[in-house]
């Protein structure tokens, strides 16, 4: 007996489901979009997947990556590249390391540098973006004209100038140079913010009410800023990872290849592009497909985060 | 005694290449403890400049504000930024106009409320929180300790506008300043709201000063009224004197063009000619000449000042600035 006044609560029920449920933050409210969006679940997947390859890689590695387990097979075969076998998936690469246990391993510096990079420039930028945003007046114009000049050069060409100042190019220098160049990305966005901020009702509220200027840029202006800043940082982490390679490809990565990096690997490998393409294949592969998983969470993130692409 | 006195305020914006501009020019009120006066008059004629200049929040560079503003004996024009920071929200509260922008959209109402609490009395974090929802609840927000954990976009219109007003009130200021609290709510909230702010003012001898362009609001609030055209005060009186006898021209067109659900079917509205920009930049005469049923050559080339109207005046001083006002009415 299904009976009108069934059928109008069950609209009703249906209709309580639409929009955000009272008790949830802007956040929670972002995060319950996230939840079904089969893009974000894509992109949240092969870096859950990445992070955890990179942090188990030691122990699942078939092979130790800095032992030549198949060098023999190289000179016996004068030169020749070890191919797939048993035991070796992926085979061998120059100079007989197991080729699988490379990228696995290699996993760990790749993540290591996206991390850090990522860290460093939002750090460099937060710091540079918020004294920009809230003093305003001549730090504003000395710090954004830095900034201009900094994003006048081009990115890759900019972490290369970097990196080459070091003697010594390690990991370290690697990542300093990569996220040296996210730092005036991070800045100018913030400060963007920042200022759309200063002129927002709640700031005049804020400050019709005497709350001290301390309080208003920390409490009022800088959390309402961080939004669009949260959203470029996953999209700079795939950035780095992306340049990091490059550097590593151009030699100013670390110059030990007994810890394996995808970019230094890539680099290794075009020697033999011609004849063996699989050892540039699978760290490109690599490289490409957790840069794409990064990309796809921060765009994603970015549409669950903008108001105006809300409903 | 008057506890805010405002004599001959101005506020001119100076932007580089361009002319000065004069957007509140030479306003006196007075407002006591207890006593609400408005401010009315239509978008752009310096209700919320002078607002912001009694508070202070006019950006420092681009104006310049001449004047005075007493506050009990104290000058607040000349006051440091510090001293007008330890004033405001204490001494001085304001409610603005979208509750829902001039609220913090990632910070817990409850925090909102505590923060005023905690940077003017001294607060622990703890009792201010007690204190918050007791705030809240004598505003009329019900089930209080639940809506200080809520964010703002979850609480409606009114709640919101009740909560700005609760912190507003967080202090317990001697005045209140309200920038068109209710243009941003319907109707029935309006009245609501009106209610509560009618209600503070007379339990706690506030003094309000309401900024509006609402007769209606008006009409059911404030003891005084002044009418602002162009930056200058035009026309003042109580609120009865006012909305019986309106002397200026200008007051009368805002009054004739009121809908009335009385009028005869088919009767169009009267509004006044011209838009309040017709005129800027003027340098002699009445700003509103152009604009005036009754201008006269004098009107353009004299710029009439304020003076003593005895015709207004029922039962209590009027003021009037204007040289061919409204002939006097037939009172009802």
């Amino acid at each position: 007996m299904s009976t009108r006044t069934e059928k109008i609560d069950a609209l009703a029920k249906k209709a309580g489901h639409i929009g955000d449920d009272p008790g949830v933050s802007l956040t929670a409210a972002a995060w319950r979009r996230l939840r079904r969006n089969p893009v974000f679940l894509t992109g949240g997947v092969i870096v859950m997947a990445f992070v955890v390859l990179a942090i188990l890689s030691p122990f699942i590695a078939p092979h130790d990556p800095a032992v030549p387990m198949l060098g023999d097979q190289v000179i016996k075969a004068r030169n020749q590249i070890p191919p797939s076998q048993p035991g070796h998936p992926l085979g061998g690469d120059q100079v007989g390391r197991d080729l699988l246990s490379r990228l696995l391993v290699g996993s760990q510096q790749t993540l290591l540098v996206g991390v850090l990079a990522t860290l460093i420039g939002l750090t460099g930028g937060l710091v540079l973006g918020t004294l920009a945003g809230a003093l305003g007046g001549w730090v504003d114009t000395v710090v954004m004209r830095a900034v201009d000049i900094m994003l006048s050069i081009p990115g890759l060409l900019l972490a290369v100038s970097i990196g080459a100042l070091f003697a010594r190019p390690n990991i370290y220098t690697l990542i300093v140079a990569v996220a040296t160049v996210q730092i005036p990305v991070f800045a100018r966005l913030l400060r963007g913010t920042m200022l759309a901020q200063r002129h927002s009702d709640h700031v005049l509220a804020a400050r019709a009410l005497g709350v001290k200027p301390r309080a208003i840029v920390f409490r009022h202006m800088l959390p309402n800023s961080l939004g669009p800043v949260i959203v470029q940082s996953t999209l700079v982490l795939a950035i780095s990872i992306i340049e990091a390679a490059g550097l590593s490809f151009l030699g100013l990565g670390n110059p030990d290849d007994r810890t394996p990096e995808w970019g230094q690997m890539l680099g290794t490998a075009q020697n033999v592009i011609d004849s063996h393409p699989q050892l540039a294949f699978w760290p490109a592969g690599c490289i490409i497909v957790v840069a794409l998983g990064f990309t796809l969470m921060g765009e994603s993130l970015r549409e669950a985060l903008d108001p105006k692409s809300r409903r | 005694m008057a506890l805010l006195e405002v004599r001959d305020l101005s506020v001119v914006f100076q932007r580089k290449g361009e002319e000065p501009f004069a957007a509140v020019d030479g306003v006196s009120f007075d407002v006591a403890p207890g006593q609400t006066v408005g401010l009315v008059g239509e978008s752009g004629c310096g209700k919320s400049v002078t607002s912001m200049a009694i508070m202070g929040l006019l950006p420092k560079r681009g104006n310049k504000v001449t004047g005075s503003v007493k506050f009990e004996d104290t000058e607040l024009l000349t006051l440091s930024d510090r001293q007008m920071r330890d004033r405001r929200g204490r001494d001085l509260g304001m409610v603005f106009q979208d509750p829902l922008s001039s609220l913090n959209p990632v910070i817990p109402i409850g925090l909102q409320v505590t923060e005023v609490l905690e940077r003017h009395r001294d607060m622990s974090r703890k009792k201010a929180m007690v204190e918050a929802a007791d705030l809240l609840n004598k505003v009329g927000i019900p089930d209080p300790r639940r809506r200080l954990t809520e964010y703002p976009h979850q609480l409606s219109g009114g709640m919101r506008q009740r909560a700005l007003i609760a912190i507003a009130l967080a202090c317990k200021p001697r005045l209140l300043i309200a920038d068109e609290p209710t243009t941003a709510l319907d109707v029935t909230i309006q009245a609501q709201i009106l209610a509560l702010l009618a209600d503070l003012v007379r339990d706690t001898d506030t003094a309000l000063i309401m900024i509006t362009h609402d007769l209606g609001v008006v009409a059911g609030l404030c003891d005084e009224v002044n009418v602002l055209y162009a930056g200058r005060v035009v026309e003042r009186g109580s609120r009865h004197d006012l909305f019986a006898v309106p002397r200026h021209p200008y007051t009368h067109g805002l009054l004739a063009s009121i809908p009335r659900l009385d009028a005869p079917k088919g009767e169009r509205l009267s509004p006044i000619r011209g838009s309040v920009m017709d005129n800027i930049p003027w340098t002699s005469g009445c700003a509103f000449a152009p604009r005036c049923p009754n201008a006269t050559d004098v009107c353009v080339e004299v710029t009439p000042t304020m003076e003593s109207d005895p015709v207004g005046a029922r039962n209590s001083e009027r003021l009037l600035r204007c040289h061919n006002p409204v002939a006097q009415e037939v009172p009802a």
